[in-house]
């Protein structure tokens, strides 16, 4: 079991995180931020494994994970 | 569950000022971990330079001044001679460092200043809207190298850890890269190692970080990821190039 | 009271920093002033915990200066001219920042790679700011070796007291000169604490930030106008030197080496009848204003002289205020001017 957080108003919409996911969970949202940004989003949360690649990915530290 | 990654406490909790996919932001992180795992924060002076990271002083949350423009190594002597028990370290970019500061960070890593330089090689001037850098590649179009940089007018590139590798007294140089996570695993290692160094009172200790600057190279943040994988590493081998430690 | 001894102008610059407990200096050689950073090789090389470095360049230097500064550590530099004109960005920057640090000039002919021979050239430079942005100088000008001395010591407390850079602006001439000095007792000058802003270990407060920066006008606006309340109230350090004001027939207006040269132009006018007068500012920024004007009533010519083509000159006339004549004898380029050439000068104001 491991978990995501995303910070929707840290993300910059910038997808790095999209790309180096193993899981390919990573999407952006349609829907915008405060910012104007889209956000990005995880589908299909049980096939996250906590791998951090994301987080460490993330120009903008917006990512936790939990495991 | 237990949190197995989440924002190093020496980085304050506020947004970076940095576009989006921009490198500056990964890089502060890491230097935030490793002063959290040193545990050295509160013991940290660090120096911003002129550039898009000026802003670096309202991100880490220890003692911050902001240098001129190129004198961030001049500054760090400044303050590591006079606070010899402080970790003391620089963050610049490549016109920061390898053209206005060219001197002081070759006399700085030359007196063996015990102070570490994380350095920013973006191969442009981030701040002032995307002018030639001494870093930019030959070819690479910028606003002062509207056709191409032209190695006949304007030289080469220069590289930065080889030029200074060639000095005796620097005690740990190195460049890395954060296109993928396995790179930045490793920048992350070079980081704490150069940091290292300086806690255990040995000499100058440098990390080239080579990055991306996706507004001015004018490239998405997943292009100018690409773009620096095929053109800079092959220019800009990453590697140790000085490690004192290591007997050769 | 201390002993006297004979030192050389530059070298008793060096012993009084030392003297004042600077313990960190950072400089590059230059001609005629070589022999302080020497001595201060030579000294703090061999004092537990102080930082002596020649460094890659002036710019350099100033920006060592710069660091040490904020970190509360009494700190200097020295150079002349041309190399002061290297430091000016590093300087306004300290101002800004609001550290104290003392910058000595020790001035030579100019512009340009100029001359190595004394000069009162860098005036402007000295007490309008010299580098960018709206800020001043402390800037003191001995004029003897014990002057070098004490004003030496004493620009560090005021630089200290201000938070703002200061300088000792010699030159040449007062810095190859030999005299014997004494280093009086140091008085306690009731210092504000550098505890509250220096940087350091960040243990039991919030971290501090030196940020010589505003990027909003208005914020900036904020911190310059704080920084120009601290100029107004320097105001009250004015100091300067009466010689001979018994209702003289003209006064001369000099400082540094020309006020020297003028005590004896004094004597010789003495000797042939005329009655001279003498203002001497100590400090040039701020300057006397007050007591030119004062003067300006009473007398009928007011004579500037200065080793420069009239600097200090627009000052004495802002201070005269158009009460009185304003006249200007000055050789440049490293020319010292001689005791009969202000007095023929005298005579034929006087004429
Ligand atoms: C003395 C001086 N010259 C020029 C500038 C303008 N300037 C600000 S940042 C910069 C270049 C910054 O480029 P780099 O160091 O590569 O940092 P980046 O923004 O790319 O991270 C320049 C030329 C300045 N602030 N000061
Ligand atoms: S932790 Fe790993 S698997 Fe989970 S979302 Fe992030 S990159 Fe994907
Ligand atoms: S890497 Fe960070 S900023 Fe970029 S899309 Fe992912 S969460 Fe958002
Ligand atoms: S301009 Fe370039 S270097 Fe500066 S923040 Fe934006 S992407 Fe980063
Ligand atoms: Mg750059």
């Amino acid at each position: 079991m491991a978990k995501v957080v995303i910070d929707r108003e840290k993300c910059k919409g910038c997808e790095l995180c999209t790309l180096v996911c193993p899981q390919n969970i990573l999407v952006m949202s349609k829907s915008f931020n405060k910012k104007s940004y889209h956000p990005v989003e995880q589908i299909n949360p049980e096939k996250c494994t906590g791998c951090a690649f994301c987080a460490m990915t993330c120009p903008d530290v917006a990512i936790e994970v939990y495991k | 569950m237990n949190k197995v990654f989440s924002r190093p406490k020496s980085l304050v909790d506020i947004p970076f000022t940095y576009c989006p996919g921009c490198h500056h932001g990964i890089i502060h992180r890491l230097i935030a971990e490793v002063l959290d795992e040193f545990n050295i924060r509160e013991d940290t002076i660090g120096i911003a330079p002129v550039g898009c990271s000026v802003f670096a002083y309202l991100f880490f949350d220890c003692d911050m001044i902001c240098a001129a423009h190129g004198r961030a190594p001049a500054t760090a002597t400044g303050i590591k001679r006079a606070k010899p028990d402080n970790i003391v370290f620089s963050y610049q970019g490549d016109g920061d460092l390898a053209s206005i500061g060219t001197a002081e960070i070759i006399h700085a890593a030359n007196r063996g200043e015990k102070i570490t330089v994380i350095f920013v090689n973006n191969a442009i001037y981030g701040m002032t809207g995307g002018q030639m850098a001494p870093t930019t590649l030959e070819g690479q179009i910028t606003q002062t190298s509207p056709y191409g940089r032209d190695s006949k007018t304007m030289g080469m590139p220069i590289r930065m850890c080889e030029l200074l590798s060639t000095l005796n007294t620097p005690s740990y140089i190195s460049r890395v890269a954060l296109t993928k996570p396995s790179y930045i695993i490793k920048a992350k290692k070079a980081i704490k190692k150069a940091f290292q160094f300086q806690i255990d009172g040995k000499g100058f200790s440098l990390v080239e970080v080579l990055s991306t600057c996706p507004t001015n190279w004018g490239l998405s943040p997943q292009e100018a990821n690409e773009w620096l994988d095929k053109n800079m590493i092959p220019y800009y081998p990453l590697g140790e190039f000085k490690n004192s430690e290591e007997v050769s | 009271m201390a002993e006297k001894v004979l030192m050389k102008g530059n070298e008793a610059i060096g012993e009084a920093a030392i003297h004042a407990g600077c313990r960190y200096y950072f400089g590059y050689p230059i001609t005629p002033q070589s022999e302080l950073t020497a001595y201060m090789a030579k000294r703090l090389l061999k004092i537990e915990g102080a930082a002596f470095i020649q460094a890659e360049s002036e710019i350099a230097a100033i920006n060592m200066v710069y660091g040490t500064a904020a970190t509360g550590g009494r700190v200097m530099t020295s150079s002349s001219s041309p190399g002061i004109s290297l430091k000016q960005e590093g300087i306004s920057y300290i101002a800004c920042a609001e550290l104290p640090c003392l910058v000595v000039n020790m001035q030579r002919g100019g512009p340009g790679l100029g001359s190595i021979q004394p000069a009162q050239q860098d005036y402007f430079q000295a007490t309008k700011g010299g580098g960018h942005g709206d800020y001043h100088l402390i800037v003191l000008a001995p004029s003897s070796v014990q002057e070098l001395v004490d004003l030496t010591i004493k620009a560090f407390d005021l630089a200290d007291k201000y938070r703002n850079p200061a300088m000792v602006l010699g030159d040449g001439l007062l810095g190859q000169m030999m005299e014997p000095v004494e280093f009086r007792e140091k008085k306690n000058a009731d210092l504000p604490s550098k505890e509250d802003w220096a940087l350091g270990s960040c243990k039991g407060r919030e971290p501090r930030k030196v940020v010589p920066f505003n990027l909003d006008p208005y914020e900036l606006e904020k911190l310059v106008a704080k920084i120009g309340k601290k100029f107004e109230k320097m105001q009250d350090e004015v100091e300067y030197e009466l010689i001979n004001m018994d209702n003289p027939d003209i006064i001369i207006v000099a400082y540094g080496t020309v006020a020297r040269v003028a005590r004896t132009t004094i004597q010789k006018a003495k000797q042939e009848g005329i009655n001279i007068g003498l203002i001497r500012p100590i400090t040039l920024y701020p300057f006397p204003y007050k007591i030119i004007n004062q003067y300006a009533d009473k007398v009928k010519h007011i004579l500037v002289s200065e080793m420069s083509l009239g600097q200090m000159l627009e000052d004495v006339k802002l201070a005269v205020e158009g009460k009185t004549k304003v006249s200007f004898y000055g050789r440049t380029g490293g020319v010292v001017i001689s005791p009969t050439e202000i007095l023929q000068e005298v005579k034929k104001i006087l004429k």
